[in-house]
């Protein structure tokens, strides 16, 4: 019921809104849960496990209870907490965790059966037999687990990631927070001043208080007013930080869309990242329930939330209150509710020197044992020393005391500090570098000492940036001694609930210590206490002091669980902003991109590049077609492919041929220039890392080719060698990748076509095989190399990146002039597996030179990388798995790269198993299937004849072992 | 986490590669053992320990970082260079 002239909404526009579907009033800057309080809705979900009737117990993000899923379609968002959520025009929620509705559970069910449900009930009940786990216990586990849905839908809104760099992070703008912020904010300090709140103030909008001789409400504003004038501070407010990591790293969470409805280029949420060379923790405080059975009932709030509800949107959660407390500021709750005209029926607290009150009944020395009601609560029960009597009540606002927003203080490893006077936990200091607590969060729940700790904290910041502080005076302001006394548990039967969330009672946590889950680590985990999103925010401490009593220990020593990040849920969306869909995968695109497209060229994806894969021309209906013709056109005419994918690595310097030696088996400072040679690089393990041609364009000038798998990892090794281990060695080298577009140009036509392009003509004396040198073509300066992949005469060419465009379609018009045409890369796989050349197929990470056949080059005069490695015993066995050729023996069959070979007469298990096969293609030069492989004693088997087998494509052929180089084995035709 | 690049200044250690721990290559000439050692066996310090770590999306400097894997805190870094990792030759 809202309350006129109560709460900071005055002259508030209306909204309309939605809950189950039924129309309803609120005010801007209601909650969700305001508003239904102030529509008289207290019965907003079902319990997590035994569908219990519960509505909103509390006034922030640590609320439990009411959670419901907002919007609906592919926009739906489950698990929004109705304490946080704004609501705004056509606003739409839905209850969760019920059917047919809130109101009638069929589910509820469950709540009858509780017996069977308590504490290890899923790994008592679900045991045996053991197969009907996959089939019957967990697809109804997962069906019944679980609060609000997903839509199953793809998500269409949008999530930011942003940065941001401070002095001074302030996380939390009660008073202390705010404190903090105007003395950095004054001292000049870089300031973000974080809110998870949508309005700043903290406790303060929720209290009737002066601050500074004026209604708090008017301070509050005062200092946002001053704060937003200065160009150094920031306000964030809906900014949860979420958590605390090194170096004085925050991550936080924003909620940018969720308070309006969808807007155009508006982000739902943005996930931060803060670095701060400071902080200061002003989190503040949360209230705990206390356990009495039957303390879930709709209608049972926490006091502080019944002010906040009452004092900050003008809103009565009932008509006929009652107060149920062992501290004395939960008394203000009936102070505040008698003075805006709600009667309060009882205060009752558990203490015998409990303060009086002329305004309303106090019993004193008094416990509330239980409620009634079913939807909402109607009744509760109440236990003194004069026996039990039941009070009609409407709404119980209920205070165990208040916990400190410790959290992110344990997120470095850090162990809170057991404080007596507070009954909670505090802060141990310095735990995370940098970060200071002050007020509530520190266990100091004064406004007055709050201010103070505020400031105090600041200036401690401001001496460590070492910024000159400027005078601040603290206000006057409330400074009333906290008094509590522990209550946790009030002892009876029936169920008492310590986490509502997850639905787990003190009953639970006392069948935990029975059972010997004594460690409250396995306490938690055997009742799942505080593992739901809440993490049990209101009911960890409460758990802990029932598992102390329990096992006869106390609190400090029965220790606590760990907070980790994050404080507050944060979705997969927001942390994962930006990488959705192709945002995961950047997309690299050749030179010759848009020319292939022009060709309806099919496009492959290597690493995060796109290739063509080939080329179809009308009336080729299979990529085989293509593929073939692409070959041909290779072997009889010429072809012309991009190949600019590879790595290039240009390196330079008076001591780059000692680099070349170093990093690779075979030696290039006797390369001569002009040349290129193929080199052989290992890890430092003694396997083989890459391979490649480099060549030698000057004195002490090299570039080096990497494969295009490998490019990334050999700039790395390159630079590691380089600055690590021969730092003393003058030698520069840069990755020139994406500054050269390069094109193979093959076949027996090649150098026609060349010389239908270059300024100045080319033959055989000119431009041997394995030459290199600059050539000028459409007027600009350009590399030749005279080196084949693909068995043939063969150039690959390389021009600046930004004429690649224009060179690939000059050389395609050329080409096709000559009877020749592009060919992508499926052509260049089969014609390069005809001539046995490598790559990262056969160069998996598991072989050695001697695998290759290539120990030969593994230079002897010379150290090189890997090389001690690569004599280890047992690499370079005859026992190895070596590289060799296979074509089928009889009918084509097909043959699959990652089958695995046997011997014709051993059983096809894996201990008989000879090799694998690395890469597999169709020959259409050679008429038959051909692949590349590793068997045991490859080169020895040679005509013999080895079964393929591939269980996951169901192929089963025999295969004839052949030598991995199957066309033109003198490469007389690159030569020539 | 936040890593101090000796050229670039105090970057987030998502621009990183961690290779691991910072050793000096075997002398030339020494046997399978020492190599063994280098390469396969480690130290599980809880204390602190030198790790190289290469800035692969800033400047591509190879780093040791010194960094105490207890606390988190990067004790201090220095270009690799200056490490004498190389071995004797």
């Amino acid at each position: 019921m809202r309350i006129a002239g109560k709460g900071l909404m005055q002259g508030a526009k209306p909204v309309t809104f939605s809950f189950n579907g039924r129309h309803m009033m609120g005010l801007e800057g209601d909650t969700l849960a305001s508003a239904l309080l102030a529509n008289g809705v207290h019965l907003v979900g079902r319990s997590f496990k035994y569908h219990r009737p519960r509505g909103i117990l509390t006034a922030g993000s640590e609320e439990p209870n009411a959670l419901v899923t907002i919007g609906s379609g592919a926009q739906q968002d489950p698990n929004i907490r109705a304490t946080q959520q704004e609501i705004f025009e056509g606003l739409e929620a839905r209850s969760q965790n019920c059917w047919p509705s809130v109101d009638y559970d069929v589910q509820a069910v469950n709540d009858l059966a509780a017996p069977f449900f308590g504490a290890g009930f899923y790994y008592k009940t679900f045991m045996w037999p053991s197969a009907f786990w996959e089939k019957l216990y967990e697809p109804i586990i997962r069906k019944a687990a679980g609060l609000g849905a997903l839509s199953r839908q793809a998500d269409p809104d949008a999530c930011e990631k942003a940065y941001a760099f401070c002095d001074l992070l302030v996380i939390g703008a009660g008073p202390a927070g705010l404190m903090a912020a105007l003395v950095a904010g004054r001292a000049g300090a870089d300031v973000i001043l974080a809110e998870e709140d949508a309005h700043m103030g903290g406790r303060l909008l929720s209290e009737v208080e002066e601050v500074d001789g004026k209604p708090a409400a008017d301070w509050i504003a005062q200092m946002l007013e001053e704060l937003d004038n200065m160009d150094n501070v920031r306000l964030m407010t809906r900014t949860a930080v979420t958590g605390a990591y090194d170096q004085g790293t925050y991550g936080a969470l924003e909620r940018v869309g969720h308070h309006h409805s969808r807007r155009a280029g508006l982000p739902r949420e943005c996930f931060w990242r803060i670095v701060a060379k400071r902080a200061v923790l002003a989190a503040g405080a949360i209230e705990r329930p206390v356990a009495f059975a039957n303390n879930d009932r709709p209608g049972i709030m926490t006091a502080g939330a019944v002010r906040s509800y009452l004092n900050r949107w003008g809103v009565a959660p009932g008509q006929n209150v009652t107060v149920f407390a062992n501290n004395d500021q939960a008394h203000r709750t009936a102070r505040d509710l008698v003075d805006a005209g709600v009667h309060v029926a009882m205060v009752i607290d558990s203490r015998h020197d409990a303060p009086d009150s002329n305004l309303y009944p106090v019993m004193k020395g008094a416990q509330v044992c239980s409620s009634s009601g079913r939807k909402r609560v109607e009744s509760i029960t109440v236990r003194s020393v004069a026996g039990e009597e039941k009070i009609q009540t409407d709404c119980l606002a209920m205070s165990g005391g208040w916990n400190p927003s410790l959290h992110l203080t344990c997120h470095l490893n850090g162990r809170p500090q057991w404080n007596r006077d507070i009954a909670g936990f505090v802060p141990a200091p310095g735990t995370v570098p940098g970060l200071t607590c002050a007020g509530a969060c520190n266990g100091e729940f004064s406004t007055a000492g709050a201010l103070r700790e505020g400031a105090a904290a600041a200036v401690e910041a401001l001496v460590e940036l070492e910024i000159k502080q400027s005078e601040v005076t603290l206000p006057q302001a409330e400074n009333d001694l906290y008094r509590v006394t522990a209550l946790w548990a009030v002892p009876g039967k029936g169920r008492a609930w310590l986490d509502f969330q997850n639905d787990v009672t003190v009953k639970d946590v006392k069948q935990a210590a029975t059972e010997n889950f004594r460690s409250v680590e396995h306490m938690k985990r055997y009742t799942t206490q505080g593992m739901a999103t809440d993490q049990g925010k209101n009911s960890n401490v409460a758990a802990l002091a029932v598992l102390a009593d329990a096992t006869g220990r106390g609190i400090p020593e029965t220790g606590t669980t760990t907070f980790r990040p994050p404080f507050a849920p944060v979705s997969i969306a927001a942390m994962g902003a930006g990488a959705a869909g192709q945002g995961c995968k950047p997309q690299r695109f050749l030179t010759s991109h848009r020319a292939s497209r022009e060709m309806r060229a099919e496009q492959i994806e290597v690493g995060l590049w796109y290739r063509a894969s080939y080329f179809p021309k009308t009336g080729e209906n299979t990529w085989r077609q293509s593929c073939d013709r692409e070959i041909g056109l290779v072997r009889n005419h010429v072809g012309v492919c991009d190949v600019s994918t590879l790595g290039k690595i240009d390196i330079q310097g008076p001591d780059a041929a000692k680099l070349l030696d170093f990093v690779y088996t075979n030696t290039f400072s006797t390369l001569k220039q002009g040349k290129v040679c193929y080199g052989l690089m290992l890890r430092e393990d003694g396997f083989v890392m890459d391979d490649g041609t480099t060549a030698r364009l000057g004195e002490n000038h090299y570039v080096m080719t990497t494969t295009t798998a490998a490019a990334g990892q050999v700039m790395a090794h390159l630079e590691f060698v380089r600055q690590a281990l021969r730092p003393e060695w003058d030698v520069q080298i840069t990755s020139v990748t994406e500054q050269w577009a390069q094109f193979a140009v093959a076949g027996p036509n090649s150098r026609d076509l060349l010389n239908g392009l270059l300024k100045e003509q080319i033959d055989d004396t000119s431009w041997p095989f394995m030459a290199c040198g600059e050539v000028e073509v459409l007027g600009v300066q350009g590399r030749l190399f005279r080196i084949s992949f693909s068995g043939e005469l063969a150039y690959e060419i390389a021009i600046p990146a930004r004429y690649g465009d224009a060179l690939f379609r000059a050389l395609i018009e050329q080409a096709k002039a000559l009877g020749g045409g592009a060919y992508g890369m499926e052509a260049l796989n089969v014609l390069r597996i005809e001539k046995g050349f490598l790559t990262h197929a056969e160069l998996n990470g598991t072989v050695t030179a001697f695998d290759l056949g290539m120990q030969g080059m593994m230079s002897k005069k010379k150290d090189f990388i890997g090389k001690a490695m690569s004599t280890r015993p047992g690499l370079m066995d005859d026992g190895r798995e070596q590289l060799v050729g296979l074509k089928p023996v009889g009918p084509v069959k097909q043959m699959t790269a990652g089958a695995h070979l046997f011997n014709p007469d051993d059983p096809v298990e894996r201990i008989y198993d000879q090799g694998y096969v690395t890469s597999a293609g169709f020959s259409p030069t050679l008429g038959h299937s051909v692949a590349l492989a590793f068997l045991k004693n490859g080169p020895d088997r040679i005509g013999d004849e080895v079964r393929l087998v591939d269980h996951m494509r169901g192929i089963d052929a025999l295969c004839e072992v052949v030598d991995p180089v199957f066309f033109d084995p003198d490469g007389g035709r690159s030569r020539g | 986490m936040r890593i101090t690049c000796p050229n670039c200044g105090e970057r987030d250690r998502r621009e990183f590669y961690v290779k691991g721990a910072a050793l000096a290559r075997p002398d030339v000439g020494a046997g399978l053992d020492e190599w063994h050692d280098h390469l396969h066996l480690r130290d599980n310090p809880a204390s602190e320990t030198k790790e190289l770590w290469y800035h692969e999306m800033g400047c591509g400097a190879w780093i040791e970082v010194c960094r105490n894997t207890v606390s988190h805190e990067v004790v201090s870094t220095r270009l690799a260079s200056g490490a004498e990792l190389g071995g004797k030759r």
